[in-house]
């Protein structure tokens, strides 16, 4: 099972899945950002660094979650993908469209 | 290889060189050049049936009999989807309980695009889930069936999905009989065939597909490229998500390009309108020409789209922000304009990729004030952005080019390399339509969605598939085409039994040496790859249904380029009145039998009075004889009065009687269930020349 922990801090939420982020991880994911969108903070980040496995629908749930980020004028940034992660971003193009940050606290700085 | 492959490698050879060597003497040395207006149109569909015969070869040449499957891992999670939209409640209640009745351990779910109250209760009470569409989707286009299928894919996390139209009844071992293929991680997709049970064995409307659901989609396999049908597969999660995120990708890239680019010719535009006063706009629309500039730079050199989007939105935002701050003489924006912009991408049923660039064009081509152009560009850049404003789910597995997702959804799939398995055992049995109307309604979609995903994303064209694979795709829309050729086999007998006119120059021993060894090979190649199974009703709608073939490669034409509706022909939901015979629904089809017999007496009137040969004539009366019985199944199909079970047969069969088949199957929707045309578009034209 994964565990998904949350913090705010400045109007920035970030998010920590601990674990693995696959098809079942994803519905929990995709509600937790739901959650978070709807309780006013649209700046996320989704810090990967101890995610360990990532499949499609894990990538799906973080579209999902941009989407709702940027219609409620925000944005969400991902962090420190392990190179397992990165592989799937590499593999359906994914880094082509969204830029993985290096450090969390800097993720909203460009 | 087994002795049947051998001997089908052998027949797909012999009839490639003959074939081949009886095209070339005929385009080369026997078309009759001062008939041309028949001549021409006749060794082009000559031309075609080879192509068809050909590729048709190529597919058996690969024929793969898989035999037992490996057996299931157990452990692993599935999900069963049954998907319906308004068939009747017992009809799908039965599907859900066979499928609760499947021995692997799995979780049933009832799709319901209908979102009836009666279903919900029905599925708690079976204690099955039901899932309907979120409220995303609404004002969104549903997308059918492929829009069905992504709903409930959100909702639900199985590794395996089960797809199964609502009136086919799975066996307890479906699972446990295709799960084991998936032990090889890159198998994507195992397809079963859809048999159907309401068929009596003379299958008065062909609705059984025993020469696709064997040897066809068996050599497709052997490609790598048996299709996924709709039904009765298993699918691998990953593999449809895949398909989600990189079109998700693909379509983002395609229209922020686009966007950006009308982006600079509407700044283009308003900058040119300014007065030489205007310095303060001036300099706001050159700063967000340069970034327009900038991101487009940006972008080029490989940096991530969306952050590159963001950014700019960012400083347009702020360049506006600016602009209105410092008070200037502002012109009001045309807000209609901006609203179109905004909802541009949602006027097509199809993705932001396919927006034409004239409705872009048409839109941005209005003169709009310096604000006004501005703001447009921002509503410009937030429609094609991440949010893909034009769709209920950012991303969508199922693809939605068509109104038959499920080959469209294949080939993407393929094109990411994954593995597909036909695995030849009927592990479902299904519902076909019984009437004529719905039966050639059904077939009038089938063939659209497969004309649609040929005009749309082209096989040939998909730079992952392999040859082979791109091959295997096209020939199936190939064969579509053959209501084009069915028109010029109908039309060469008549002109030449009434007005005397060959095509060819001379029935000569050269003709007749070169085409009837062909005919026999192409002949013997079908009956050896059928292996048993009946194909002869199969050649005849092949032929016959040429009106429905002809109609779903026009309107589908019309539908990708000229942007027309598909012309949805509104699908019968009440039970059909089986005492009524639609002679109306194959009026084409009478009129093409009439002119073939009537052209049969004028030829033997003509041949009485000493103005045509006898070889000629003989020749095309067998022609014309051939025509008029593969065309009389439209006749029996026309006459068919739905399905009795042999054992219940009433005392009376009257028309108004009502067996309890029969009360359910005319419900069906068959437009919604897409499934891959049968047997019926295979092969007859190679042999009635």
């Amino acid at each position: 099972m994964i565990e998904l922990d949350v913090t705010t801090d400045r109007g920035i939420a970030v998010v920590v899945p601990r674990g693995r982020l696959n098809m079942v991880a994803a519905r929990q994911l995709r509600q937790v950002l739901a959650d978070i969108i709807t309780g006013g903070t649209s700046r996320i980040v989704v810090d990967l660094a101890e995610t360990t496995f990532l499949d499609s629908s894990g990538l799906g749930a973080l579209i999902g979650g941009l989407k709702s980020a940027r219609q409620a004028g925000g944005d969400l940034r991902i962090a420190r993908p392990t190179p397992e992660v990165m592989t799937v971003f590499t593999l359906t193009n994914m880094d082509k469209v969204l830029r993985p940050r290096d450090d969390v606290g800097s993720a909203f700085d460009v | 290889m087994s002795r049947r492959l051998l001997l089908l490698r052998g027949i797909v050879l012999v009839t490639a060189i003959l074939g081949l060597n009886y095209i070339v003497w005929r385009w080369l040395f026997s078309v009759h050049w001062s008939a041309w207006w028949i001549a021409v149109p006749l060794v082009i569909a000559e031309t075609y049936s080879l192509v068809d015969s050909l590729l048709f070869g190529m597919t058996m040449w690969r024929l793969k009999e898989r035999g037992e499957p490996p057996p299931a891992t157990p452990d692993q999670t599935v999900d069963v989807f049954i998907t319906t939209y308004n068939e009747p409640l017992d009809l799908v209640l039965d599907t859900a309980r066979a499928a609760v009745a499947i021995r692997y351990p799995h979780q049933t779910w009832i799709l319901d695009d209908g979102n009836r109250p009666e279903m919900r209760d029905a599925a708690a009470e079976l204690g099955i889930g039901w899932i309907t569409r979120s409220p995303d989707w609404a004002g969104m286009p549903r997308h059918a069936k492929a829009g069905n299928l992504n709903n409930a894919l959100q909702a639900t996390d199985g590794e395996f999905l089960l797809i199964l139209d609502a009136d086919q009844i799975p066996s307890p071992d479906i699972l446990d009989r295709t799960l084991g293929y998936f032990d090889d991680e890159n198998v994507g997709l195992v397809q079963t065939p859809q048999y159907f049970v309401n068929v009596p064995e003379s299958d008065p409307l062909g609705s059984q597909a025993p020469l696709f659901y064997g040897p066809i989609q068996q050599g497709k396999d052997g490609w790598n490229a048996a299709f996924f049908c709709g039904s009765n597969a298993v699918i691998r999660r990953e593999a449809l998500m895949q398909i989600g995120i990189t079109r998700y990708v693909h379509e983002i890239g395609v229209g922020v390009d686009r966007a950006l680019r009308s982006a600079r010719s509407v700044l283009t535009a308003a900058r040119k309108d300014l007065g030489d006063d205007e310095v303060g706009v001036r300099k706001a629309i050159d700063d967000v020409l340069y970034d327009v500039g900038r991101t487009r730079r940006e972008i080029a050199r490989g940096g991530a789209l969306l952050d590159a989007t963001y950014r700019f939105q960012t400083r347009v935002a702020e360049i506006r922000r600016q602009l209105v701050a410092a008070d200037l003489q502002l012109v009001s924006a045309d807000l209609d304009l901006i609203a179109e912009l905004d909802q541009l991408a949602g006027m097509s049923d199809q993705s932001l990729a396919t927006v034409s660039l004239e409705a872009l064009d048409r839109a941005t081509a209005r003169d709009l004030s310096p604000l006004g152009a501005i703001e447009a560009v921002e509503a410009l850049i937030r429609a094609v952005d991440v949010d893909r404003s034009d769709e209920a789910m950012p991303v969508m597995p199922m693809a939605t080019i068509s109104v038959t997702e499920d080959m469209a959804t294949c080939m993407r799939m393929h094109g990411l390399g994954w593995r597909s398995v036909y695995h030849d055992e009927v592990l479902a049995h299904g519902l076909a339509p019984e009437d004529l109307e719905s039966m050639l309604t059904q077939r009038l979609r089938w063939a659209q969605g497969t004309a649609q995903v040929m005009f749309r994303e082209n096989p040939l064209v998909q730079k992952r598939l392999s040859w082979p694979q791109r091959l295997m795709y096209f020939g199936t829309m190939w064969s579509y085409l053959s209501g084009f050729a069915a028109l010029v086999y109908i039309a060469a007998p008549v002109i030449y039994l009434t007005l005397g006119v060959l095509p060819v120059q001379a029935l000569s021993t050269d003709f007749f040496i070169r085409l009837v060894p062909f005919l026999v090979v192409n002949q013997l190649l079908f009956f050896v790859a059928a292996n048993g199974r009946p194909t002869w009703r199969g050649q005849q709608y092949s032929l016959a249904l040429f009106p429905v073939w002809i109609k779903s490669v026009t309107s589908a034409f019309g539908n990708v380029f000229l942007r027309r509706d598909l012309d949805f022909s509104v699908t019968p939901k009440e039970r059909k009145e089986f005492a009524v015979a639609r002679w109306d629904l194959v009026r084409p089809q009478l009129i093409a039998m009439g002119a073939l017999a009537l052209a049969g007496v004028a030829g033997v009137v003509r041949l009485a009075v000493g103005q045509a040969s006898w070889l000629g004539t003989s020749l095309n009366l067998v022609w014309v004889v051939f025509d008029l019985v593969i065309f009389s199944v439209i006749i029996r199909a026309v006459r068919y009065r739905g399905f009795e079970p042999p054992d219940s047969r009433p005392p009376d069969p009257s028309p108004s009687d009502a067996s309890p088949t029969r009360a359910v199957a005319p419900a069906r929707q068959p437009d919604r269930q897409p499934a891959r045309q049968p047997a019926s578009r295979r092969g007859s034209h190679r042999g009635e020349r």
